[in-house]
């Protein structure tokens, strides 16, 4: 494949992702509001175009609008520096997920992954433990002692919950035997879903990623009866939406990674019939859509929790975390250890 | 029976300090319970009035607005006694007397008459013990379901006659119908 065409390729398909991702965030925003309205036998946001659909638009607008300002900190290069940690972390995880399996365009086929990195399940980790920087520094820069106060709890809460995801992943990866996200998509294939195979390591995945985007009811770092508005009670302006954003597209970036690796990512019953019988194309583009379903049924289910279940004390969450979550992604990985030795 | 058990209501309850069993310390089982119950809201009757374009039902007692009433003639009933704002426990009223000149007969039914008379909305409570005060039936509230709109200044809250005295075709009107039967 000559240069140009792999550029074009790759730039497009970065583009269209960029901008899905960005949509997908910021109708998550909307999409919040009226579940979490519909909950509570309200009507939520109704006013800003059909059913509130402008609603994301006229936030966005008035962000933009606000002063900006800026607290009496000896650092405004770190403080300006968190949301923008915050906002590429959340999207740059989204470079290597597979959205489909391929097109068939102009004769040839198109690959529908940014990259088909071989450790992408490690490239994903390694971003997500980036991601608690842009919390760290931005709090810490805010020259703020609540800030700083949910800076400590929002770094402990993710070091402590990667451990346990990471735990519960490996289990998956025993029996894959590969990293890439594309390999383990493909080897669901016809309903051989993950979660069928590891529903401990699924549960402990869910719970974990609660914890990793810091959603209810482990958001102790935003907690507003305690710490005020958390990390970002100093900002203001977009560099607040941007956290904010950035919260929201965690949601979709995680929603999509429970997706791909327990759900089985793009693959439906019959995607092979469809293939033969329909072409390539309509097939991948079901599949596509089916992947979006799984997404949004997972985003759904972020707020539905966030609207059930009342926020954890933080020594309870430092207990499940430390005592429950990884003791049993330990005996999850013996058990699979077991489990394969004994049919296999 | 002893004294603590005796429950007149039939709804006291004994609270219970009780350990809680190995399922409920799993969580998981109690968090499916309740993310049931939220699911049912989900697709209940929505209970929000959309105000602007809805108005709620309003009690057949319900008190809105006062109106200083008008006779048969159209001539204002009020005779500014003060037994009104004697009357208001928020302090709502103030009104300033004036005695009736010999050309204003058709105006005023009293020879004494209020020649300024004003409500605070922002204190008044809507308790209706001016219209019981009232010895003339002269000060109403009325089932006006219009809200005092959101406004800049308190000023603008504190209604004078122009707002409060009934209009007159309203009078007439009133007088028509009342000749009629
Ligand atoms: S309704 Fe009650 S509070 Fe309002 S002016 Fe009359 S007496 Fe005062
Ligand atoms: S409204 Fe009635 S009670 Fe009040 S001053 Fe006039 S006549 Fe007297």
């Amino acid at each position: 494949m000559d240069t140009t065409t792999f550029i074009i390729e790759k730039g497009t398909i970065i583009v269209v992702v960029f901008a899905i991702t960005m949509l997908m965030a910021m109708y998550s925003t909307w999409a919040e509001r009226k579940v979490a309205a519909f909950l509570q036998d309200r009507v939520g946001p109704n006013r800003a175009g059909w059913g509130g659909l402008l609603q994301p638009l006229a936030d966005g607008l008035k962000l933009f609008t606000k002063e900006e300002f800026f607290p009496n900190t000896p650092n405004k290069f770190l403080f300006i520096l968190g949301p923008g940690i915050a906002m590429s972390t959340a999207l740059i995880t989204s470079a290597v997920i597979p959205w489909g399996d391929k097109f068939h365009i102009f004769g040839k086929d198109v690959v529908l992954q940014a990259t088909d990195l071989d450790v992408s399940i490690l490239y994903i980790f390694g971003v997500l433990s980036i991601g608690v920087y842009g919390i760290m520094i931005g709090a810490w820069a805010s020259n703020n002692k609540y800030s700083l106060m949910s800076a400590v709890r929002a770094s402990s809460q993710m070091i402590s919950y990667e451990v346990a995801m990471g735990l519960a992943i490996i289990s998956i990866l025993m029996m894959t035997g590969s990293l890439s996200l594309k390999e383990i998509t493909i080897q669901q294939a016809e309903m051989k879903w993950n979660i069928f195979y590891q529903p401990l390591a699924f549960v402990i995945f869910l719970v974990c990623s609660f914890a990793e985007t810091n959603r209810t009811p482990f958001d102790l770092a935003e907690c507003e009866s305690e710490l005020i508005g958390g990390y970002h009670t100093e900002y203001s302006s977009m560099k607040m939406g941007f956290y904010l954003f950035a919260e929201y597209a965690n949601m979709f970036i995680s929603a999509t990674i429970l997706s791909v690796v327990f759900l089985g990512g793009y693959n439906y019953p019959g995607m092979e019939w469809a293939e033969q019988n329909w072409g390539v194309n309509i097939a991948n583009i079901i599949a596509i859509a089916v992947l979006f379903a799984k997404i949004c049924f997972f985003i759904f289910f972020y707020m539905w929790i966030r609207w059930t279940i009342p926020r954890f004390r933080y020594d309870q969450l430092m207990n499940l975390g430390w005592k429950i979550l990884i003791p049993l992604a330990v005996l999850n990985i013996i058990l699979t250890g077991i489990v394969m030795v004994l049919f296999n | 029976m002893a004294v603590e058990q005796i429950s007149l209501s039939g709804r006291k309850k004994v609270v219970s300090n009780k350990e809680m069993t190995f399922i409920e310390k799993i969580y998981l089982l109690t968090i499916l319970k309740g993310l049931w119950i939220t699911l049912k809201h989900l697709f209940r009757r929505k209970v929000t009035i959309k105000y602007p374009e809805e108005i709620r039902e309003m009690s057949p007692v319900y008190r809105g607005q006062h109106m200083l009433m008008r006779d048969d003639e159209g001539r204002e009933r009020c005779t500014a006694c003060g037994l009104c704002a004697l009357s208001c426990p928020a302090e709502a009223i103030t009104m300033k007397a004036e005695e009736r000149k010999p050309e204003e007969k058709h105006l005023y039914r009293e020879e004494k008459y209020a020649s300024i008379y004003e409500i605070n909305m922002l204190r008044c409570i809507f308790c209706g013990l001016c219209e019981e005060a009232c010895p003339k039936e002269a000060i109403f509230l009325t089932k006006s379901k219009k809200i005092a709109n959101a406004d800049y200044s308190r000023e603008d809250f504190i209604f004078g006659k122009d707002k409060l005295v009934m209009p007159l075709e309203m009078a007439i009107n009133n007088t028509k119908s009342n000749t009629a039967n």
